[in-house]
């Protein structure tokens, strides 16, 4: 113990250089959150100053007081919007990797469905939405799918590559060790896959959210997306803003938690 | 100087070399001929490789060096001639795990620590019965010869240029390989690194018996580690000569300095230039 206080006392260089490394923590983290603390406050001078009618622009405090008054409706909106998302989450990108596999083992289903996957990417997710409600229905499906969709494309193209991103020498090695394809892909191909994966699932943390609100926008009573529309049309601006905050703090949610997961599972 | 994960030539205790089988051979080549599409690689190679001989493999870049380690580890075919490694070809030798090969590059898998990554060779087969020989050293006191005790939970990534080639010596050694096959394994590393590598696989070397065919660029490091130079000519890759070292064993750095060790040195240089 004695000794342990004695090097924290004899050093004090150290103690200097951990203050000016939590001076430039602090200066990291202040900065940026100043900026946008500035640029609320000049939003809420501007719009008092200017007399901006409320369901044009409403100003910051009468946001963050919908946000407060009307918290049960938007969590009971939140929901369902999670919902939609992680199940696109989960399907769209469990069926990229699945197929990037399909893709990287052989060639010819590369071939014949590749071109098809670019196709349904060109197409805009919003002019695809009413086509899948159609086919799919108002119910919960249609936006899952929309969600699944439009976190599919960025997952296979990165899944392809990571598994494809060996280095020779590693596959040589895996050749004087007789190994078999399958061990191949379990103990060499998928685990250098995997920080190919986590940047593709970093993109698709975010683009989900905007799938199922997108699904919600052409046809749903519940969810972030329906409350968008719903207070737009009744001009509830204050409403709207606040629902666009709870949208962008699920895209946050999810962004984070795939983060957290990234870097506990890539340590390398 | 100091610097911890090195060890120290003190460490490099000389071992009484363990009994090796006079005259036998461990691979033999016999007219070989390697080409890539109309270019040849190797022309007619015929060599026997004397089993537990420490030969060095020098010549101009392009004659084949790397060529004949692949040609022997069975990653790439002999368009003529035959290839034999203790009787069996080269393929019944690399399933029965008869050799190992070190690459220039470290060539560990990055999300395995040091100490799964000297286990790789004993997991691959394992699951399909296939009978992997283990050698009498573990993965751990594998890492431990090679001088990387209590670092066996290290990422590759927190580990020196160094660490890293000595693990995967380690690796090439955990299925108690007959033959090791070593391409330039030192090529990438500083000089300091490299003198103490080159003692550290000496003493592997006395102490396992193991044969070792090991390319390299470099005249001393080929003096200093062989028994055997074997000078290859470029276009077409043949053998020019196979010269034998007559230096005393166990080699010292300081045998650098004497006249014996220049003088093979000055007839390697002269021989590199007609070849």
């Amino acid at each position: 113990m004695a000794a342990l206080e004695n090097i924290h006392a004899a050093d004090p260089a150290v103690d200097i250089e951990r203050a000016a490394a939590r001076r430039q923590k602090m200066i990291a983290i202040g900065v940026p959150l100043g900026t946008a603390a500035g640029l609320i406050l000049l939003w809420q001078v501007g719009v008092r100053l200017f007399a901006v009618p409320t369901y044009i622009a409403p100003a910051p405090s009468d946001v963050a007081y919908t946000l407060v008054d009307k918290f049960p409706i938007l969590l009971a909106n939140f929901w369902p919007t999670l919902f939609e998302s992680l199940l696109g989450f989960f399907v769209g990108n469990i069926a990229a990797v699945l197929i990037a596999v399909a893709f990287v083992h052989n060639r010819m289903v590369e071939r014949a469905f590749f071109p098809i996957a670019v196709f349904v990417n060109t197409i805009p997710i919003l002019a695809i939405a009413p086509i899948l409600v159609l086919i799919f229905g108002p119910g919960l499906t249609a936006k899952v799918v929309i969600a699944a969709l439009i976190c599919f494309f960025p997952t296979l193209v990165n899944m392809v590559r990571g598994l494809q991103a060996v280095s020779p020498q590693a596959l040589e090695l895996a050749r004087i060790l007789s190994a078999s394809k399958s061990e191949i892909f379990w103990k060499i191909r998928l685990p250098s896959s995997l920080p190919f994966l986590f940047s593709a699932l970093k993109i698709a943390a975010t683009t989900c959210v905007i799938g199922a609100i997108v699904g919600e926008w052409v046809g749903a009573d519940m969810g972030l997306g329906a409350l968008i529309i719903d207070a737009t049309f009744n001009f509830n601006s204050p409403l709207l803003y606040a629902t666009v905050f709870m949208s962008s703090g699920l895209s946050v949610l999810l962004f984070a938690t795939v983060s957290i997961v990234e870097r506990m599972v890539v340590r390398w | 100087m100091g610097d911890p994960d090195m060890p120290s030539t003190a460490q490099l205790h000389p071992v009484p070399p363990v009994d090796r089988p006079a005259g036998a051979i461990a691979a033999s080549l016999t007219e070989a001929t390697v080409r890539f599409g109309a270019f040849t690689a190797i022309d007619g190679l015929s060599v026997d490789i004397e089993e537990g001989a420490f030969y060095t493999i020098l010549g101009p870049s392009g004659c084949g060096k790397s060529t004949m380690l692949r040609l022997v580890s069975d990653l790439i075919p002999a368009a003529s001639g035959e290839v034999s490694i203790f009787g069996k070809s080269t393929e019944q030798a690399r399933l029965a795990r008869e050799f190992a090969f070190v690459f220039q590059d470290a060539t560990l898998l990055p999300w395995r620590s040091a100490l799964k990554n000297v286990e790789l060779p004993l997991e691959i087969g394992r699951r399909r019965g296939i009978d992997i020989p283990v050698g009498d050293k573990t993965p751990r006191e594998l890492l431990k010869l090679v001088g990387l005790e209590g670092r066996e939970e290290a990422l590759p990534h927190e580990l020196s240029g160094g660490m890293r080639q000595r693990v995967a010596i380690a690796r090439a050694l955990v299925c108690q390989p007959k033959l090791l096959l070593m391409d330039e394994p030192f090529g990438a590393l500083d000089e300091m690194t490299r003198d103490h590598l080159n003692l550290q696989l000496l003493k592997i070397w006395e102490e396992t018996g193991v044969t070792i065919l090991f390319v390299t660029h470099s005249i001393p490091e080929a003096v200093f580690l062989g028994q055997k130079v074997m000078m290859l000519q470029s276009h077409p890759g043949r053998l020019r000569e196979v010269v034998e070292i007559d230096l005393p064993s166990p080699r010292t750095i300081d045998m650098r300095d004497t006249q014996d060790f220049t003088r093979y040195s000055a007839y390697l240089r002269k021989l590199l230039e007609t070849c």
